[in-house]
């Protein structure tokens, strides 16, 4: 392929000579079912071969930076829930652990175990929902009613320790908002259990299914080192076989103290990326169990004071999403009782990225198969 | 005065004040007392006496590293690499900062990159913070990682209103969009970027809302109409707003 750097070039302009070509102009999106939410994307297509490709992107932005730095600290917990919403317990995890670095809390044991089985839960679930809607992109229906149905027990789960099912506010600086009910652990297990019969059944309907294989072999090749200069993170990352994972790397919460592993890819294309994530699905069971069966007794909360006031400075700080690293930059000027600048990291934002330089030289069809692989929401892009 | 009283009966409970801007048609009337309560009708209510506003911050502190740390071998390798570049190395809670001048942040961040003791091949994050009443307003921050030698490093610069910052998008593709919404955001004034537009505000937007003088509740529907009327109120004091308000959007 051209140097990566051909990719951030603008477009050239079209003179008057280039008019008698061709190219078309479409506009793919906001409302196109499979941008999921409201990203739009300009194709600049010869015939059907896409040539260039712009994401207009902003249609969701609610000023969420802007907001947070008009609230007090705890009040942003629920913000964060906003963003990344189909995985709102890591959002949560990753800001309640920037402020925990911040004021240097500690966080009790049996919190930084709950706090990674929930994180692990919504990876599962975050991951069901990325599989059905991007099998249904590409044309299998079936995986998506399978993939929501698991879901669902996942959410139940979630409803059951916090009372809510999409937006959870399940986190607090210090620790958690309440212990988890009574006989839950045993729940999560037999899902865990459940879960990993499902996933051989998806499997059975992609893997080696000829369709799929045609639909994603050698879609969207990405090398390792421009998937790094892309600033690529998450599952496109290791898709290209970069080993980057903020769990192993920068170990946070309880990840040190269980044994998993991190899947990578080799091809980089869309077939690797879809492997990765049914790996992880596997990798995620296994944290699960290894944490419900060590989660020690203990307080659920930390000793933070009631009105939070980091001293003056900043931080940033990283953990794996689903779709990626998600960062917290804050900045505290240990006058006010708000933080001066709060920064996110989008991982979806980094990705979405890189798709210009995926889909370029390939098929309008495979548009949406290469949305649908780099997993973003729009919520957390545009925040 | 306390709750008990305010009258309970039928006669009190008449429309209170009309919402504001419901009528900006009519002439300035004398606005009906909302509440005719028998005892305390006439006596008017205290004004709140304004608040004096907090000091705005003077800038993040960037403390030094305790005495007898040792420094991390990328910002060594950094201060032999490029003599001179580093004005100030930065620690807190495990982070650490190297402030650059902006002239030298094109050098620095090619070193940064390349070499070996370094190679930081991965830009995790461009951002700024804004810090109003200083010169220099903002500090515009890298957040670099490599992913060789799993090591973090953050790039800061300082930079006023006007002074241009070369962007890095030659080196990492990744700051692409990531300068483009610090430029969105905060209006930095990033030069040689192969393609600086709004990214997440409308293109053909006014200012940049996440400066601190920016207003929280946004620039209303006024500036959308009228962006030139939308200053000059802006820039009036603040008894006088609402009522030039009012008389822009009629």
């Amino acid at each position: 392929m051209a140097d990566p750097m051909a990719t951030t070039l603008a477009p050239p302009r079209a003179s008057a000579t280039q008019f008698d070509t061709d190219e078309l102009v479409i506009n793919m999106g906001p409302q196109h079912p499979s941008t999921h939410g409201v990203l739009r994307v300009v194709l600049k297509l010869d015939g059907e071969k896409v040539i260039d490709a712009d994401c207009v992107i902003g249609y969701i932005h609610r000023g969420i930076e802007k907001l947070s730095e008009n609230r007090d600290w705890t009040q942003i917990i629920l913000l964060t829930d906003r963003m990344d919403y189909v995985a709102a317990a890591t959002n949560n995890l990753g800001y309640c652990e920037a402020v925990e670095k911040l004021m240097q809390v500690e966080v009790p044991r049996r919190a930084r175990y709950v706090r990674t089985i929930l994180a692990e839960l919504q990876r599962i679930a975050s991951h069901c929902l990325w599989l059905g809607t991007h099998a249904m992109d590409i044309g299998a229906m079936t995986v998506l009613l399978y993939a929501f149905r698991e879901r669902e027990f996942v959410l139940d789960l979630f409803e059951e320790f916090c009372g809510a099912r999409l937006t959870y506010n399940s986190m607090r600086v210090g620790g958690l908002p309440l212990d988890i009910p009574p006989g839950w652990d045993q729940k999560v297990l037999a899902f865990c259990d459940l879960m990993e019969g499902k996933l051989n059944d998806y499997e059975t309907l992609l893997t080696n299914n000829r369709i799929w294989l045609k639909r994603t072999r050698n879609v969207g090749v990405i090398p390792a080192d421009e998937a790094i200069g892309l600033g690529l993170c998450g599952p496109p990352l290791r898709g290209s076989g970069v080993l980057r994972d903020v769990r192993k790397d920068e170990p946070y919460a309880a990840y040190d103290e269980f044994d998993f592993n991190i899947p990578i890819g080799t091809n980089g294309d869309t077939y690797d990326r879809y492997l990765i994530r049914m790996d992880e699905f596997r990798e995620s069971i296994r944290i699960i169990r290894q944490a419900i069966e060590g989660i020690p007794e203990g307080p659920f909360v930390g000793k933070v004071p009631r009105l939070l006031k980091p001293a003056a400075g900043e931080t940033y700080h990283a953990i794996e999403s689903p779709k990626g690293e998600l960062g917290y930059f804050i900045v505290s000027d240990g006058k006010s009782t708000n933080p001066y600048r709060f920064r996110v990291r989008p991982p979806s934002f980094c990705n979405l990225q890189g798709l210009r330089r995926l889909v370029v030289g390939h098929m309008v069809a495979d548009v949406v198969a290469l949305i649908g692989t780099i997993d973003i929401v729009l919520g957390e892009v545009d925040r | 005065m306390t709750d008990e009283s305010k009258p309970q009966g039928p006669e009190g409970g008449a429309p209170a004040r009309p919402a504001p801007g419901a009528e900006t048609g009519t002439a300035p009337q004398p606005k009906p007392l909302p509440r005719p309560a028998p005892g305390a009708a006439a006596r008017p209510r205290p004004k709140p006496k304004p608040k004096a506003p907090p000091e705005p911050p003077k800038g993040p502190e960037d403390q030094a590293p305790p005495d007898g740390m040792a420094l991390p071998p990328a910002v060594t390798a950094l201060q032999e690499g490029v003599p001179g570049a580093v004005s100030q190395v930065s620690f807190w809670v495990g982070d650490w900062t190297v402030i650059v001048a902006a002239d030298r942040l094109l050098d620095v961040m090619r070193f940064l990159r390349d070499d070996p003791a370094t190679t930081f091949d991965y830009c995790s994050d461009v951002t700024a913070v804004d810090w109003p009443p200083r010169e220099q307003r903002f500090d515009v921050i890298y957040c670099l990682y490599s992913t060789r030698h799993r090591h973090r490093l953050r790039v800061k610069v300082r930079a006023g209103e006007d002074d241009p910052i070369e962007s890095v998008t030659c080196l990492w593709t990744a700051a692409n969009w990531l300068e483009r919404e610090v430029w969105d955001q905060f209006g930095v004034n990033i030069v040689n970027h192969p393609d600086l537009r709004r990214i997440l505000m409308p293109d053909e937007w006014q200012g940049h809302p996440q400066r601190k003088d920016y207003p929280l509740e946004g620039p209303g529907e006024l500036l959308m109409e009228n962006p030139q009327d939308w200053l000059r109120v802006r820039n009036l004091p603040d008894e006088a707003v609402v009522g030039a308000a009012d008389e822009e959007i009629e």
